[in-house]
């Protein structure tokens, strides 16, 4: 099952992947390779599958089908313990930042410093400070969450995303709710991170503008299979319909198709699920 | 003729398999019940000894909010009760002229039955929903998503402390509960039954074995249990949106005091048929 490529080779591998709600299958066998390094764009309107494909990634949905190659192992066949050993070595900032609202600012950044490692508390403390300053965050620690502004909010998630140096950063919408000039600072954010760190930074957006400032590939997205995926300038000339389409902001022709409609207006519905339980329908 | 039967057999069938579906439900949701508090269970037993630390002071700030904070209207709430035990022992008792008799039953009653289960009651009020509206919205926000990618376990983060702190909490709740009903009919016993304070606690004690006490005891570490593992279970059960949250809390109380008189009874039960 292990497959080194932890030193050479692509960092996250998705072999013919599928993933399913109950009957419905939303993504219908993703394959692409993310290098070390790089940052990856996921592209694609709301119900294409793409925030499904993200938590697929860092392990919150089990696939149905297929593989996916991360530091050496197929997560989609591990156990939950090799998964949170992986969990480890990644980072995620996510759409509304999810930041522990009973949590100071610092004791958020601290809490996986805390968890999973033995670190004296002076020394988590200059971790945090150092992590906090990396986002442009220096001397919110006492904060709580609720004080900040959502720009804010944004970059104390990505921070605690950072805590444990992970080698893959996962962003989730980094754009959604903010304003032009907050959106473009996360945007430099990542910037800065990839250029210091030369971290794997794989991002799920729609924005299109945030999306060619950051790139170095991208992969669209549509209805759970992948159109295109290339680098800036290949998508850019594509000519292909979907991706013109997409790239051209042209609306769907016909919205009569009203099932269709409806159903990419469910389509992100998740079933409510318990950790290490069966969802109760 | 033939064509009545079938309906009616139809109709029967329909019947049962309603029935059954209903009973298959319940026993689900008492199984998911069930695992949470064995997950909870694992992380606050087994894991300790395999270097994953149990919350201590995630556990004791639950305590506190539990417990010491629910003290005033747990004391307020079980004085009123026991008094109006007395007044209505005392109703029927006074038919009688056992009078003095009123302490014996205030006393008995509040232990093996009325002390729990008001304790519980308002436990569930407190922090049963409390449990299922913190763990709901974290659920919404994605904060029980980030816990998960962070490699650390809901289960473990949230709710083994709960569980830590309500079995402990709530006996030493519950016998607060019976000292203050006991308070509550002594208030009534001086003023109209002709007792003076010290005789009144003496034919409470008197009337007391240890088995009365230990049987509400059990009882109330079973509803602990419960209360956490409903509330607990409703809040990762949170579907997506705000007024979810509302909906699993609603749920939660209700779900809670259901379970807390099935297990009421289950051990009431067990304490009868094993000559307690």
């Amino acid at each position: 099952m292990d497959r080194d490529d932890s030193e050479v080779g692509p960092m996250v591998s998705l072999r013919d992947l599928r993933v399913s709600y109950g009957d419905r299958e939303i993504l219908h066998g993703i394959s692409f390779d993310v290098k070390r390094g790089e940052t990856m764009v996921i592209l694609g309107g709301s119900g294409s599958g793409k925030s499904t494909l993200l938590r697929t990634l860092v392990g919150l949905e089990r696939p149905s089908a297929g593989e996916i190659w991360l530091r050496g192992k197929n997560i989609a066949a591990i156990s939950s313990e090799e998964m949170d050993e992986i969990r480890k070595h990644i980072g995620m900032s996510f759409q509304g930042s999810a930041l522990f609202g009973s949590m100071t600012v610092g004791d958020n950044v601290a809490l996986p410093l805390r968890e999973h490692t033995k670190l004296e508390d002076s020394t988590i403390e200059i971790m945090l400070r150092l992590k906090l300053e990396q986002v442009g965050l220096a001397g919110f620690e006492y904060y709580m969450p609720s004080q900040l502004s959502g720009g804010m909010m944004k970059r104390a998630a990505v921070a605690r995303a950072l805590a444990m140096d992970p080698e893959i950063l996962f962003f989730d919408e980094p754009s959604a709710g903010l304003d032009p000039i907050i959106a473009a600072g996360i945007d430099q954010l990542i910037l800065e991170l990839q250029k210091a760190y030369h971290m794997t930074i794989i991002v799920v957006t729609h924005e299109l503008a945030s999306a060619f400032l950051i790139a170095d590939r991208m992969v669209l997205i549509d209805k759970g299979n992948v159109v295109a995926i290339g680098t800036k300038d290949e998508m850019r000339n594509s000519t292909q319909p979907r991706v013109r389409q997409f790239f051209d902001r042209v609306a769907e022709p016909e919205v009569a198709r009203e099932l269709d409609y409806l159903q990419m207006l469910t389509e992100d519905r998740r079933p409510a699920n318990m950790p290490g339980g069966k969802g109760r329908a | 003729m033939v064509q009545q039967f079938l309906t009616s057999a139809r109709g029967r069938m329909e019947l049962v398999s309603q029935i059954g579906g209903g009973v298959t439900n319940g026993l689900a949701y008492v199984g998911s019940l069930a695992s949470l508090a064995g997950c909870a269970a694992w992380y606050t037993f087994v894991a300790p000894f395999r270097g994953k630390p149990l919350r201590l002071g995630r556990a004791f700030s639950q305590a506190m909010d539990v417990g010491v904070r629910a003290l005033p209207i747990l004391s307020l709430i079980t004085f009123f009760f026991g008094l109006i035990l007395a007044l209505q022992s005392a109703y029927e008792l006074r038919k009688f002229g056992a009078m003095d008799l009123v302490a014996t039953a205030v006393a008995v009653s509040m232990t093996r039955e009325l002390g729990p289960l008001i304790t519980a009651i308002v436990v569930i009020g407190r922090s049963g929903s409390a449990f299922a509206a913190e763990i709901g919205t974290m659920k919404v926000t994605e904060e029980i998503d980030a816990l998960e990618t962070m490699a650390i376990s809901p289960v473990a983060f949230l709710v083994a402390p709960k569980f830590v702190a309500m079995i402990v909490m709530l006996p030493c709740l519950t016998i607060w509960a019976n000292t203050m009903g006991i308070l509550g009919g002594g208030v009534f016993g001086v003023l109209q039954a002709d007792f003076t304070i010290g005789r009144y606690v003496r034919a409470s004690v008197d009337a007391l074995i240890l088995r009365d006490i230990i049987t509400g005891l059990v009882k109330s570490v079973m509803f602990g249990m419960t209360i956490t593992a409903v509330g607990c279970l409703e809040g990762l059960n949170t579907g997506a949106g705000a007024e979810q949250v509302g909906k699993s809390t609603t749920r939660a109380v209700v779900m809670s005091i259901f379970m807390v008189v099935m297990v009421d009874l289950i051990f009431t039960m067990l304490f009868f048929f094993i000559g307690g």
